[in-house]
């Protein structure tokens, strides 16, 4: 299954790494990923690819979150049928 | 990557700061086949229907709201109108019919009737069932239950008669069950004989639920072209033109729209109704989405969404507050209606591009009393019912959530009713009135629903008799352009 995630906060070291290591631990594969500063906060939009046998997407979503919490950031993940429903004709 | 990180972020913000969310999942469901001439028989056979199709609909639309991230407020369920199974009990069947014709016919006004002469036995089984839907409501954990209702438009038949005087007890017992009943249609005219019975029963409702700021009458909606897919309550019925079984969806987003025109305060109106478009198109999708997933997931027909815009009693997501945004210092002020209706067309283009089968009442709703921006402008007597009467012949729906004087009398009820009834049926739309005369309450006065229901100040009605004109008998005829064919 493939999902979206985002990440939005102040910039700091390690943000990468700490998403990053959350996912990598329940094995989902970034298959995407790219940064960017609106105004001064850091964006980071990551897509993910998972087996949504081994993880499902509320376990993740609150992991990310706690994690997100760790470091002063807010990390959220959705399913990518809401971004293509929403965005694409 | 496959979506720009400005597409995800507006997304994120539409859910998390704008309230974006789907407002309803509605499972509609076939009762026809639950027709008994037994009344217990006929329990039980609902009963088991509406739970075997419906027991996992919460669980499925938690599981959505998990899956996609998006908040699914209401899970409900609406029902074939249950006037329609009654009519099978022995106790209807035995009803003499001449009674029910003075209602239908003025020929037959020699009988005299003034109210239709119905047994405690024949009320009581309508409670009954109606105590059986609020049960099985509770019992799946659907919100609302919607269907207890009768189509009079042309006449009554026994077991409308019947399910129409036995309101005032089932909505003062009952507390999920919703009633709809439809007094007019642009093809057969107005049945003006219902519409001076609802002014009676709205009336006695009121009366039975004193307690509660005549909270009953919330649940009962009176229409002018009923729509047979509507998700939304309390006028959400399943319509005999529908399947077994279907999902439809309410989607709402006052906030997102609201955020968008926000955004473009000093834009032309194409670049105004350009933007409403695209945005009611994202929200449609979403939507589409949620229901395509629900119907999925439980092995039923996706039927319908509905795009209306649905207020809340949070003040970003206010209808109101949209048409302020859009340039009127207080909705209700002229102006408005010009506003209304380009917002409400707007809001059907987006979602008619996003969804081959967009239905239900799609529009925009103006209930008084669940907006908060709405009430204050209410409170500052620039918004009144003349008021809200002309706003419906541009949007969807009607005099929605109006708290009126406790002592206003039935007659002029009926004649409100009648009034908003005529702008369906002669322009070819759905109009309702869901008005609430709070006893004990009198203009200027406060009344707190609490929850979804909001609160609202009483507002005023004009003090002019339309007696003669509502004791009148029999049906306003159709309009000209009802012969379409």
């Amino acid at each position: 299954m493939k999902a979206i995630v985002s990440v939005v906060g102040m910039d700091k070291p390690g943000i990468v790494a700490t998403v990053s290591t959350v996912l990598a631990d329940n094995q989902v594969n970034i298959t995407d990923i790219s940064q960017s500063y609106a105004q001064e906060f850091f964006t980071m939009i990551m897509v993910v690819e998972f087996d949504k046998n081994k993880v499902s997407l509320k376990e993740l979503s609150e992991k990310l979150k706690e994690a997100g919490e760790e470091i002063g950031v807010f990390v959220s993940i959705q399913h990518e049928d809401v971004f293509r429903a929403m965005h694409r004709i | 990557m496959s979506f720009t990180p400005e597409e995800i972020l507006e997304t994120k913000k539409m859910i998390e700061e704008q309230g974006l969310d789907v407002r309803t999942i509605t499972m509609g469901i076939n009762l026809l086949d639950c027709a008994d001439p037994v009344l217990e028989h006929m329990q039980e056979k609902i009963e088991h229907k509406i739970y075997s199709l419906s027991k996992n609909l919460s669980d499925v639309a938690t599981s959505i709201e998990e899956d996609y991230g998006i908040p699914i407020i209401n899970r409900r369920i609406t029902v074939t109108p249950i006037s329609m199974l009654l009519g099978s009990l022995k106790i209807i069947q035995n009803l003499p019919l001449k009674d029910i014709q003075a209602f239908n016919d003025p020929l037959f006004h020699k009988y005299k009737v003034a109210k239709p002469q119905i047994s405690i036995e024949a009320i009581n089984a309508y409670v009954k069932i109606a105590e059986t839907l609020d049960s099985i409501a509770e019992k799946v954990n659907v919100d609302f239950l919607g269907g207890f209702s009768a189509l009079v438009h042309k006449g009554f038949t026994r077991s409308e008669l019947c399910l129409i005087q036995s309101l005032p007890e089932v909505l003062s017992n009952t507390e999920r069950v919703c009633s709809s009943v439809n007094v007019a249609t642009t093809r057969s005219g107005m049945n003006m004989n219902a519409v001076k019975m609802m002014g009676e029963i709205i009336h006695q409702i009121a009366m039975n639920t004193r307690e509660k700021n005549s909270i009953g009458c919330a649940k009962l909606v009176i229409f002018a072209n009923a729509v047979e897919d509507n998700p939304f309550m309390a006028g959400g019925f399943h319509g005999i033109g529908e399947s077994e079984c279907c999902i439809n969806v309410g989607v709402s987003g006052p906030g997102v729209i609201r955020n968008i025109v926000k955004h473009h305060r000093n834009a032309d109106f194409e670049t105004l109704a350009e933007s409403i478009k695209k945005t009611a198109f994202k929200v449609t999708r979403m939507g589409q989405l949620v229901a395509q997933k629900a119907a999925k997931r439980l092995s039923v027909p996706f039927g319908i969404v509905d795009v209306s815009l649905a207020p809340t009693t949070r003040p970003f997501d206010s209808v109101a507050g949209i048409l302020e945004d859009m340039g009127l210092e207080t909705a209700g002020g002229p102006g408005t209606t010009a506003a209304l209706a380009m917002l409400t067309d707007a809001v059907k283009k987006g979602g008619l591009m996003a969804s081959s089968y967009v239905g239900g009442l799609s529009g925009a709703f103006i209930p008084v009393s669940e907006d908060k921006l709405m009430n204050d402008a209410a409170r500052k007597h620039i918004l009144t019912i003349e008021k809200l009467e002309s706003m419906t012949s541009v949007c969807s729906v009607g005099l929605d959530m109006i708290c009126i004087p406790g002592s206003t009398s039935p007659t002029t009820i009926s004649g409100i009713i009648a009034d908003e009834a005529s702008i369906g049926m002669i322009n070819n739309k759905t109009t309702a009135v869901r008005l609430i005369p709070v006893i004990g309450k009198d203009v200027g006065d406060e009344v707190e629903f609490g929850g979804l229901l909001g609160n609202a100040v009483v507002m005023p009605v004009k003090r002019s008799s339309c007696e003669m004109f509502i004791n009148r008998q029999g049906r306003i005829p159709a309009p000209v352009h009802s012969q379409r064919n």
